[in-house]
């Protein structure tokens, strides 16, 4: 699906990227634990995350995430937006909780880490 | 700085800048993008440095972080001046970690760096004196290119 499908799934705001909206998204992963998505990410990475500050933007990047979605209506803090729209890493906002976006996006056939890496094989 | 077959930078971290911390390992991944190192190793060059730097903003007071580029590797050497750690193979251990609230709220304190760091490198060394501070070498190989 494309970064469009998501925003239309999940009903979110654009913070920033729009011009990157019809890049394609292969898999997600969802954590607030940064280390975590450190460990476990991948690049290509949809990242759905309620963790709003500056060091989520800063592992996005690390990691060569695709994009962030904050869920619950998080928005990134001032250091983290201007630092998405640098590098220009689009950030999606959603006012759904964790659980149900995840859901909602897993169900209209976006893979998980583990699922997208066993098609690989 | 220029070191023996390659060029050294060095970073200053300091403690408990948690506003700032991040951005030292973000600038290095700027760095090797501009040389045109394969994204692959960049990216596992990046998580080792944002992981050490963490650590430094995390636990200690200062710490540097030089960055050395051989033709052949990658070089991170992160010293901090800090409390050091007691116990290097705990600390090793995925899930152990000492970190506070503040800093789990922030998004750490999974007890990954470590080993993650480990994960993403070549070559790694970790050494500590309590009371003092810690010290960590990794090196990635950069792949060769035949002539
Ligand atoms: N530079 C350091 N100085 C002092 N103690 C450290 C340092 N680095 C790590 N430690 C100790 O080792 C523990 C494990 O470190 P590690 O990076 O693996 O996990 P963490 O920092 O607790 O969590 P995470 O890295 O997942 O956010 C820390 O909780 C801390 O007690
Ligand atoms: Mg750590």
């Amino acid at each position: 699906m494309t970064l469009r499908d998501v925003k239309e799934i999940l009903q979110a705001q654009v913070v920033c990227g729009e011009s990157r909206l019809d890049e394609e998204v292969k898999v997600a992963g969802a954590s607030d634990l940064m280390s975590d998505v450190l460990a476990f990410g991948m690049p290509g990475l949809l990242l759905l995350t309620g963790l709003s500050n500056a060091q989520s933007v800063r592992t996005a990047i690390i990691i060569d995430a695709k994009a962030v979605v904050y869920v619950r209506g998080k928005m990134p803090d001032a250091a983290g937006a201007k630092l998405a729209d640098e590098k220009g890493l689009p950030i999606l906002s959603t006012k759904l909780m964790m659980y149900k976006s995840c859901g909602l996006l897993y169900s209209r056939g976006l893979p998980g880490i583990s699922d997208f890496l066993a098609q690989g094989r | 700085m220029a070191e023996e077959n390659g060029l050294s930078q060095v970073f200053e971290i300091t403690g408990k800048d948690f506003g700032r911390a991040g951005t030292i390992s973000t600038k290095i991944k700027e760095i090797l993008q501009e040389i045109g190192i394969d994204s692959a190793v960049i990216r596992r060059a990046a998580i080792a440095a944002y992981e050490a730097e963490m650590n430094i903003v995390m636990y200690a007071q200062r710490g540097t972080l030089t960055l050395t580029l051989t033709p052949t590797a990658i070089r991170l050497d992160v010293d901090d001046e800090g409390p050091g750690i007691e116990d290097i193979e705990l600390a090793m251990q995925e899930g152990f970690s000492t970190a506070t609230d503040e800093m789990r709220e922030m998004g750490f304190g999974a007890g990954m760096g470590l080993p993650n760091i480990r994960k993403n490198s070549d070559e790694f060394a970790i050494s500590s004196t309590p009371g003092k501070g810690t010290s960590i070498d990794v090196v990635l190989n950069l792949n060769q290119v035949a002539e």
